[in-house]
């Protein structure tokens, strides 16, 4: 059994820099809404921000909001705010926090931004089904609430295979969106800049694509926890310069520490998969309980939910279809078995632990025997623990201690 | 050292328990006390009581392993701790050289852990963060129908028609169980319900193998919950000697294991 000492995963140096951009893109959108310089559009995190940007958008993210609110352990306080207009603890705690937030007049924004009072107020709502229904309603609210538009893409779900049919779908819905947009923005759609964005946001998705693949290495040199926090620039600033320049710094400080044989957990003894959300209030002490169990959790679903290896700057509008379509979250649980299967060939994984999210089934894949059937395919063992994205009611420290640490003893002793 | 013990001490949520062992892994000594608020001082009384029993000395323990959710409060006398699962997976690899599933019922936790015949855990399943199937549901029970915890499977014995009991969670079942008594259902029927309703979640957590064995303290005071998971699941299941035991003696074979 582990020490109760107080240690952690190797700190990435590239992270202030990081902390400087996301600080300067919290500014940037502060200042677009405060002045009326830039229209500010809301987007949903896989919604169509390239074709915002391509339109002169200043870009907020509600999801990423709900994120900080998780992180800053402010969500628990707030959500019960959204529960008494109506907003069930059931549904997605990203929302609920969010609108809570919204209703007390909070936001770790100005915590974290000294001259930020307040999320940017929007002119414009745009959302993707792909990732959830509780996004549209989650717009639904603020249109009604501050009497702007909320519009955007209904995507399929469940999909098997990516077909034409499907892409031609989402790709006119996308396209339905431009003369709403326009007239928001007061400009005109130039297809050179939409083709610019698009090849940005793909050249962002493959560097971040290469960042986390660096985790194939023995020991890893990032983790999981990591991830969750350097993915922000690939989630707000896709489609940008900014992006790039970071996950090239960020990718040849993790390829060093290939060279060097640094880990980001010391004496790496078992390789875990995450799949599921992130307990954003509990980052910290999940890095904490894995590093003193010398477990490293190296790769997972949701990390890697911001790769588009679709997007194409020639033909933007099918392969931003194409690219929202072929996301995780918008597949047959057929198709996320041998994702997920592959994904732990390719991480040599010794153990996969699901994380049962109580607000957000659709990043539970635990609750359909998806785990039985790939545990019995690959002799992968697996484990399910219970809790949730941002609402710490639904977590249970002790028991998921317990059984992570009994999942890492299994695996040890199983050896 | 005329005498080396190994010690077990599994600080549940309800109960502490501690057993002790030779070298041969013969069980010397033991203790069950109710575990408190004060962790390491409930421990420390349990290891004398038992290393009384065994008729050895502290200076005589060899080594001591601590597990159950107070694992951590008892670095006076164990170096080491393991989780629960492994104490109760360690106990069955000794007791039961095949493939075994171990139903273990607790004061807070239900686990079903599974072993392959070569005694390797092949998987476990906790209960998730509800209190529903374990003991602490059946103390609210015995709470609100005021009766003494001890007589309840007494109680359940003596049912000639078992009310069932629908619901997930024990606040509403304590409803539905006020509904019972209102409609003038006899108390041996509810408290056989009450049993029922226990059995049922644990069994949903996972499918058990062949051979099947409970442990823990629930099962140790209601042996008729074992009749009941037997005629659930239609075969044989073993109770063994000290179910409540289970984990403290997987405990104390680690801190055989690990004397070196």
């Amino acid at each position: 059994m582990a020490e109760e000492k107080k240690a952690s995963r190797k700190k990435i140096q590239a992270g202030d820099r990081m902390n400087k951009i996301m600080a300067d893109y919290f500014y940037g959108l502060n200042e677009a809404a405060t002045t009326g310089r830039q229209k500010v559009a809301w987007c949903t995190s896989v919604g169509p921000a390239e074709l915002l940007r391509a339109l002169g958008f200043a870009v907020h993210f509600p999801e990423n909001h709900g994120a900080m609110l998780g992180a800053t352990r402010m969500s628990t306080d707030l959500i019960p705010a959204a529960n008494a207009i109506g907003y069930s603890p059931d549904i997605c705690s990203y929302l609920t926090a969010d609108i809570g937030a919204y209703l007390k007049g909070i936001t770790p924004l100005a915590k974290a931004y000294k001259g930020i009072e307040s999320v940017p107020r929007p002119d414009v709502l745009v959302y993707n089904t792909n990732q959830c229904r509780d996004v549209q309603d989650w717009f639904a609210w603020y249109s009604r609430e501050l009497g702007v538009p909320s519009i955007g893409i209904t995507s399929p779900k469940n999909v098997n295979e990516v077909t034409d049919a499907h892409i031609e779908d989402v790709a006119l819905q996308i396209e339905a969106l431009v003369p709403t947009l326009e007239e928001i923005s007061g400009g005109r759609l130039d297809m050179d800049r939409l083709r610019e964005t698009v090849s940005l946001s793909r050249e962002c998705t493959e560097l971040w694509k290469k960042v986390l693949e660096t985790a194939i290495a023995a020991p890893a040199p990032l983790t999981f926890f990591d991830g969750t926090i350097h993915m922000g620039p690939a989630v707000v600033l896709r489609g940008t310069r900014e992006a790039i320049d970071y996950y090239e710094v960020l990718l040849a400080e993790l390829e060093q520490r290939i060279k060097d044989g640094v880990g980001a957990v010391d004496e790496e003894t078992s390789r875990i998969y995450w799949e599921g959300m992130p307990v954003w209030g509990r980052l910290r002490q999940h890095s904490e309980l894995f590093f003193h169990l010398k477990a490293s959790v190296l790769a997972s679903t949701y990390c890697s939910s911001w790769i588009f290896p679709a997007f194409d700057g020639k033909d933007p509008f099918r392969s931003m279809a194409k690219a929202y379509l072929e996301l995780f979250i918008v597949r047959s649980d057929k198709y996320k078995e041998q994702y997920i299967k592959e994904m732990l060939a390719k991480f040599r994984i010794d153990g996969i632990i699901y994380h049962d999210a109580k607000t957000c089934p659709y990043n539970s894949n635990s609750r359909y025997g998806l785990p039985q059937r790939l545990e019995a395919d690959t002799g992968i063992p697996s484990l399910v623990i219970s809790g949730d994205l941002n609402d710490l009611r639904c977590v249970s420290d002790e028991q998921t201690k317990t059984n992570v640490e009994a999942f890492i003893e299994q695996i040890v002793e199983g050896r | 050292m005329s005498t080396p013990v190994y010690v077990g001490i599994d600080i549940g949520s309800s109960r502490t328990k501690v057993a002790v062992v030779d070298a041969e892994r013969q069980l010397l000594g033991h203790s069950v006390r109710k575990s408190g608020t004060d962790f390491s001082a409930t421990a420390a009384a349990c290891l004398d009581a038992s290393l009384a029993m065994a008729g050895v000395t502290r200076e005589e323990i060899a080594n001591a392993v601590s597990t159950g959710y107070g694992r951590a409060n008892v670095a006076f006398v164990a170096r080491q701790n393991k989780t629960e699962i492994g104490c109760l997976a360690n106990w069955g690899r000794h007791c039961f050289p095949e493939a075994i599933t171990i139903i273990d019922i607790g004061g807070q936790d239900n686990k079903i852990i599974k072993l392959d015949a070569a005694g390797r855990r092949s998987s476990f399943k906790m209960n998730r963060k509800c209190a529903a199937g374990t003991g602490a549901f059946l103390e609210e029970m015995s709470y609100r129908l005021d009766i003494p915890l001890e007589a309840m499977d007494g109680l359940a014995r003596q049912s000639e028609e078992m009310v069932k009991l629908g619901s997930y969670c024990t606040v509403f079942s304590a409803t539905e169980v006020l509904e019972n008594i209102r409609h003038g259902k006899k108390v041996t029927d509810i408290v056989k319900g009450l049993f029922y309703s226990v059995i049922k979640r644990v069994l949903e957590m996972d499918s058990p193998t062949e051979r099947v064995v409970m442990t823990g303290g629930v099962v140790a005071h209601n042996p008729y919950l074992v009749e009941m998971a037997e005629e659930m699941i239609g075969r044989s299941v073993l109770l063994p000697e000290l179910p409540q035991l289970a984990g403290a003696v997987g405990a104390a074979l680690y801190a055989l294991e690990d004397k070196d």
